[in-house]
């Protein structure tokens, strides 16, 4: 990678892959490099770097096809699994999601739904739709990030699955206003996938839920 | 100031005694064994009610305590098999009642992490819970412990029994099913490819377990590479969610807790991670890894010195209770 003399700066030690900013071509860039993992067996370890380093790049390019803002990638580098894209500006939505007003929390949930409505409409399944993954840009615009756990399906299963994650994800990061949140969310999901997909959808979260291990029974209180 | 502590959530019956500052004076147990197969509920409950006397009897003797002596009896009231806990349910309203003291439900899998924390000291630990029914990674927020990541279906531990079974092991007395697995695997050296299913913060073993099951009875592969396989493949799945709660969380303390806790490898993968993000690492003890009574007991102590507890008549079990549906006043 012709950037590799650039100087770089940890953003972010995530627990899948280190985040860099640096330059490449003038550019302010970020690097997101896949490190070995110590604790994986060598062999187990390069086929889950390598494969999540390409399925990112190319859900990442297939996702802003189907109109989901996602950043540019500019290079990818398999050996070193490692991607070079955009740096975007803005802020995580985890951050402020607690901190705003209603009215704001509840637009940008519908606004999210609408973004994984669009990825689902096309069988991408993010695969890790929690809100430190979506960047929120000055104009109002926001961006899904990291598709390494990412795939292609077009099974229900692994959409209600998806949309499963986001809501575990706000029940333990936003747990006070998490059903809110959601049913917005889900609001503006069936703005594109339509009622009648959604119901199957939910259905399908709730066959999930169920099939988890402790899940309070129907009846109790 | 004593408390009794009953387990009975599924194959083992314990009952353990902790003072209210954390003594564990007593800690026996007795585990029903089935012939083949995995746990028959019923007959799991009617090994505890077989046993429960001698149990009991035992838990007194070691702490050189009588009934009278106890302050409150504490007894986990789920999650876990029905008939079981009703079983231990049964003996500890009859205590409480008999006795005319308080009775305290306790939620198994938070007896789990309390145990572990008041063990190895940890204080705010992201805890990998592994057993034959639980595995998932939980933290302390905001008044609860919150659930980062679990499994999609079966438990680690009984991904590990079950495959242990499949391929013709039996459970003998002190060499648990996993623990038979895990010898098995470190004699494996090659590194068979099975499913790898992680799915944001939770994880599938399902599909390992079949997938494995399959390699052995292809019969291409070596036992024990089958084993080793399935273990790295399995760890790297829970080491991998647990690694992510960290980074997420930002907590600085690991704590390992379960029956499964007690695996070698899984034990190096988590501390190798802790390592990673200057975390410090820790492992429950191997009595308290398992099953046990001395865990409900000291779960009981704080949650009764905290203002909890079970009247009789809200005393039923809870089969599927989960974690984050509990308040947890002690933590401040």
């Amino acid at each position: 990678m012709d950037n590799m003399n650039s100087p770089k700066e940890l953003l972010r030690k995530g627990a899948e892959a280190s985040l860099y900013t640096t330059t490449w071509q003038n550019r302010r860039v970020i690097l997101k490099n896949r490190l070995p993992k110590a604790y994986r067996h060598e062999k187990l370890d390069k086929q889950i770097r390598y494969y999540r380093t390409i399925h990112e790049a190319q859900l990442i390019h297939e996702a802003k096809k189907a109109g989901v803002p996602t950043p540019k990638i500019y290079e990818v580098d398999i050996a070193s699994s490692s991607i070079i894209m955009e740096y975007i500006e803005g802020q995580q939505v985890k951050a402020l999601l607690s901190s705003i007003s209603k009215t704001e929390r509840e637009r940008i949930c519908q606004k999210i739904g609408v973004l994984i409505g669009k990825l689902h409409k096309v069988g991408i399944i993010h695969g890790d739709l929690t809100t430190s993954n979506m960047i929120l840009e000055s104009t109002g615009r926001i961006v899904l990030v990291d598709f390494g756990l990412g795939e292609k399906s077009e099974e229900i299963e692994a959409k209600g699955v998806d949309l499963h994650l986001m809501k575990r994800a706000l029940q333990s990061t936003h747990y006070q206003n998490a059903e809110d949140c959601f049913a917005k969310v889900i609001t503006g999901y069936s703005k594109i996938l339509g009622a009648e997909d959604t119901k199957d959808i939910l259905d399908k979260i709730n066959e999930v839920e169920k099939r988890g291990r402790y899940v309070a029974e129907r009846k109790q209180k | 100031m004593y408390c009794l502590g009953i387990e009975s959530t599924a194959d083992d019956f314990g009952v353990g005694i902790s003072t209210f500052e954390g003594d564990i004076l007593a800690n026996s147990s007795n585990s029903y064994m089935p012939a083949t197969g995995g746990i028959h509920p019923r007959e799991a409950a009617r090994h505890h009610a077989e046993v429960a006397a001698q149990v009991l009897s035992k838990a007194f003797s070691e702490s050189g305590l009588k009934p009278r002596d106890l302050s409150i009896v504490a007894f986990s009231q789920g999650p876990g098999l029905g008939p079981c806990l009703r079983t231990g349910a049964t003996i500890a309203r009859a205590m409480a009642s008999f006795l005319t003291i308080p009775l305290v439900g306790i939620n198994h899998s938070i007896a789990h992490i309390e145990i572990g924390k008041l063990k190895t000291q940890a204080r705010d630990p992201v805890t990998l819970y592994v057993s034959g029914g639980n595995t998932m990674v939980t933290a302390y927020e905001a008044g609860r412990y919150r659930v980062f990541g679990e499994t999609l279906d079966i438990a680690l531990g009984n991904c590990l029994d079950v495959f242990a079974r499949e391929i013709g092991l039996n459970p003998k007395p002190g060499l648990p099913l996993g623990a038979a697995v895990e010898q098995l695997a470190t004699k494996g050296k090659e590194l068979i490819n099975l499913p790898y299913t992680v799915k944001g913060m939770d994880f599938s073993l399902s599909g390992l377990l079949t997938a494995a099951t399959t390699a052995f009875k292809k019969g291409t592969f070596k036992l024990e590479d089958v084993c080793y396989s399935l273990q790295e493949h399995a760890f790297s799945m829970v080491a991998e969610v647990a690694e992510r709660a960290i980074a997420h969380t930002g907590k600085k303390e690991v704590l390992l807790t379960g029956g499964v806790a007690a695996n070698n490898r899984l034990q190096s993968m988590l501390r190798l991670i802790a390592q990673d993000h200057d975390a410090e690492f820790s492992v429950v003890p191997r009595q308290f890894a398992t099953d046990n009574g001395a865990m409900v007991a000291w779960t009981g102590v704080l949650s009764y010195t905290h203002g909890v507890s079970t009247p009789i008549d809200e005393s039923f079990v809870k089969l599927k209770w989960r974690v984050e549906k509990v308040d947890i006043p002690w933590i401040t």
